[in-house]
Order: structure tokens, then C-alpha cells, then sequence
């Protein structure tokens, strides 16, 4: 199974990368390969040309300032899910990455390829939606910033202009005092995609619940957040009546459904899941 | 267009042109010879072709040759030392961790780069590890023995 034919460029900096995209519009990055590579396999794409930026140092790797985690997009799966840095300072996006596929995909796959390909039953949208990370890109025009929330815009599609380049996803830091979070999941059991998966983060403030988000993967075409214009936990106790209470008010509408789960069992799912999320997060507060 | 690429492979160096669409794993089988890295199912899920890049196992059914330009690997066929099996080879074969054989030589590439992180893992760890490598005949038991048998024999 051979893909069709391309040309083949190997770029050693993100800047040389953009330009190289500048040169020729029927270009594709390849970082990992393992979302592109079997789409190349299976011809549902043909570029003429590959820039391959799996030798692009300078973005990847991940570091602390702040209070924020820096993550490079060209960082696999398998750095960020045995990073001490994203366990002690973003456990569920840990969580996350060590979920995603099996040991030999983790260490070529990576998070900036993961969010470029935006599957929606892939692990680390939700995660990235919930926590309210920052993609930065780099483009024609220099740099720019996006909200995670607003990256992802459909099935398989992004904000990213087809001339960009992902260079780093900043991920403010959120398992300081009273902060807690979860990535549950539920896989399908041949491709270990997620039928469903479901982020949540909570801060709590004494016995009082501060803020919580949610979001979930599987569900939609699109990553799923909760509650984008607040929580309905936010003031209250977070207790377990109150988290059964959100989720069963939620409404999921249009999930996706195909053979090997239907949009219902999604949604049952989402609201099974979403509710041992919020509780898990909440007693890691 | 062909792309010229350098890589070691089993400790010998090797340069080559190839076609920038060539997966590594045909690269190794119809360049090399090197047939015992299998091809399975083709679609990075089945493990078949798992191989290790510079220390790390990885499925070369997924892989471009050409991203392997520079890179050192390791295929079953560079385990066995002066004709003495590897550990994990002389333990799959004492334990009966094979039937068909098909799948073998990848679980013994996924293995193998668990042995060299940790050198004595829980069962619960190896089954992780294997978790990208699928066996359609031995219901995986006498595999984890295998493992589990190559770790305390201090591979």
C-alpha cells in the first residue's frame, strides 16, 4: 500500500517551514506521521509535496513559566504523557496522551499533528478546550493566537490557514491548590479511537466550587464544550446531586453515530462519563 | 524524484535512493532483505511491523524510508549476538510464546524497547507495552510469560 507519488522537502526551522509552504499551495507539514501518513496510504489526500518538520527542534519539548506550560507542537505523545512537568502541572493532559493509540503511536505521534488533523475522536481536543489552552501558529504574516475553543471548527477542520504552521500550544497550569482534573475515556476496543472522552476541570474554593469546565471528544463532529459561557456548578457545592443535576440538563445535540455506536449510546455515554469526570476532578481538588 | 538517505540498520550503514512515498517497512524488506519484520495490517494498529528508530519501537508500516534518513535502527534480525539468541527470542521459544510466528518478531521489537526502560516490569506493564501488537493464535498469556520470563533471566 503505497501512497501516491509527492515530492519531498525536509525544513530545519519553523520560519523555513512557512516559507516552503509559501512556495507551492499543495503542500502538507509532516511531523509524526500518524495522522497523515494513512490518509497518504489510503489516497484520501494526494499533496504534491511534503515538508517534513520532524527535525524542527526548536518546537518541541515542554517548559514552565509562570504558571504556564509551554508545549511544543512537535512534542509526541508519549514526552508529554511521561512529562513531569504536565503531570504535576496538567494531570488530565497527561492523562490524555497516555491514552492515545498504543506505546509505538505515542512515540512518533504528536500533539501539534493531533490537533492539525482534528479528529473528532481523538483524545487531547477536550482536553485542550477544558483547560482553555492557546494554539500559536506561525504564518505568512508572522504570529498569531488562537483559543483552543476557537480551533477547532468542524470535522477535521481548523482556524489554521492552510500557509501556517503550529508551533506551540500554552496550557495554563491547573493542578495548583484546589485545582483538580480527569480524562475518562472510553475507547473503541480495535482502534483505541475514543468513542467518547470526557475532560473536566474543577477549582474549588473551601467547600464552594470556583469554576469547572467540561468538554468532550466522540460525541460531535466537533469537540463538545459544556459550558462555554460558564458552569451551572460555579457557586455551588459541586457535591455529586449538584454534578448529576449539570449533566442531566446538558444538551448534546446532533452526536455523531456510525456502526460501532449510535448518537444515542454517544450521548448516554457523555453524560455517564462527564459525570465521573467532574467527580473525579473534584475529589483530586 | 528520488531522495538519497543514510541509515544504520543492525549496525551496518547503508545508503540508498529511494522514493520519497516508500514506507520503511518495504524499505527494509524488498531494499534490505530483511524480511522478518512483517507486514500485517498495513494501517498502524496490528504491530506486525514494529521496529526500533533510534531506541524507540515504532510501527514501520507508518513510517516514511525517507523520515528515517540518519537514524539508527534495529530490526529482529539484529538481536541475536554471535549466533546466541536474544533473551527475549530464547524465552518466546522456551515458553512456547508463538504459534504461528506472524506476529512475533514485533512483539518481540515492542518488548524489547520495554526491557531496555525498565528491566523488571509488573505483567500489568507488559500488557500495556504490548498493547499496539495483536496475536491471533495464543491469547496472549504465553507472550507475557515470554516477557516476564526474558526480565527475570536479566536481559
Amino acid at each position: 500500500m503505497y501512497p501516491a507519488d509527492f515530492d519531498y522537502v525536509r525544513a530545519t526551522s519553523a520560519q523555513e517551514a512557512v516559507d516552503l509552504l509559501a512556495q507551492n499551495a499543495d503542500s502538507v507539514l509532516l511531523a509524526g506521521g500518524h495522522s497523515l501518513i494513512p490518509m497518504l496510504k489510503l489516497r484520501l489526500t494526494h499533496p504534491a509535496r511534503l515538508i517534513d518538520i520532524g527535525r524542527v527542534d526548536e518546537i518541541r519539548g515542554v517548559c514552565e513559566k509562570d504558571s504556564t506550560l509551554r508545549v511544543g507542537s512537535l512534542t509526541t505523545h508519549n514526552e508529554i504523557a511521561s512529562s513531569e512537568i504536565v503531570q504535576s502541572q496538567c494531570r488530565f493532559l497527561a492523562e490524555a496522551a497516555g491514552k492515545i493509540g498504543d506505546p509505538q503511536v505515542r512515540n512518533k505521534g504528536t500533539i501539534g499533528g493531533n490537533i492539525a488533523h482534528a479528529d473528532p475522536a481523538s483524545d487531547l481536543p477536550a482536553v485542550l478546550v477544558a483547560v482553555g489552552a492557546t494554539v500559536h501558529l506561525l504564518g505568512p504574516d508572522g504570529n498569531r493566537s488562537i483559543a483552543a475553543g476557537d480551533f477547532f471548527t468542524g470535522l477535521l477542520t481548523t482556524a489554521k490557514a492552510p500557509g501556517e504552521i503550529i508551533t506551540e500550544i500554552e496550557i495554563p497550569a491547573c493542578c495548583e491548590e484546589g485545582f483538580g482534573c480527569a480524562y475518562l475515556k472510553v475507547e473503541h476496543p480495535a482502534s483505541g479511537y475514543a468513542v467518547c472522552g470526557a475532560a473536566a476541570r474543577v477549582k474549588m474554593d473551601g467547600g464552594t466550587c470556583a469554576a469547572a469546565s467540561l468538554a468532550f471528544n466522540g460525541v460531535t463532529p466537533v469537540v463538545f464544550n459544556a459550558w462555554s459561557d460558564g458552569s451551572p456548578l460555579a457557586g455551588g457545592p459541586a457535591d455529586d446531586a449538584a454534578i448529576d443535576a449539570a449533566i442531566d440538563e446538558l444538551a448534546i445535540d446532533e452526536p455523531m453515530g456510525d456502526i460501532h455506536a449510535s448518537g444515542e449510546y454517544r450521548v448516554a455515554l457523555a453524560r455517564a462519563y462527564g459525570k465521573r469526570a467532574l467527580k473525579a476532578a473534584r475529589d483530586r481538588s | 524524484m528520488g531522495v538519497r538517505i543514510n541509515l544504520e540498520v543492525n549496525g551496518e550503514s547503508y545508503e540508498r535512493e529511494v522514493e520519497p512515498r516508500q514506507l520503511l517497512v518495504y524499505f527494509l524488506r524488498e531494499e534490505l532483505g530483511l524480511t522478518g519484520t512483517n507486514v500485517g495490517c498495513e494501517t498502524s494498529l496490528c504491530g506486525a511491523c514494529t521496529i526500533l528508530v533510534d531506541g524507540q519501537a515504532i510501527k514501520a508500516c507508518t513510517q516514511l524510508a525517507v523520515q528515517a534518513d540518519g537514524s539508527s535502527i534495529t530490526t529482529i534480525e539484529g538481536l541475536a549476538t554471535n549466533g546466541d539468541y536474544h533473551p527475549l527470542q530464547q524465552a518466546f521459544w522456551d515458553c512456547h510464546g508463538l504459534q504461528c510466528g506472524f506476529c512475533t518478531p514485533g512483539m518481540i521489537m515492542a518488548a524489547a524497547d520495554l526491557l531496555q526502560r525498565d528491566s523488571s516490569p509488573s505483567e500489568t506493564e507488559v500488557r500495556q507495552a504490548l498493547k499496539g501488537n495483536l496475536c491471533r493464535c495464543t491469547g496472549y498469556h504465553n507472550i507475557v510469560r515470554s516477557v516476564m520470563t526474558a526480565a527475570e533471566g536479566g536481559s
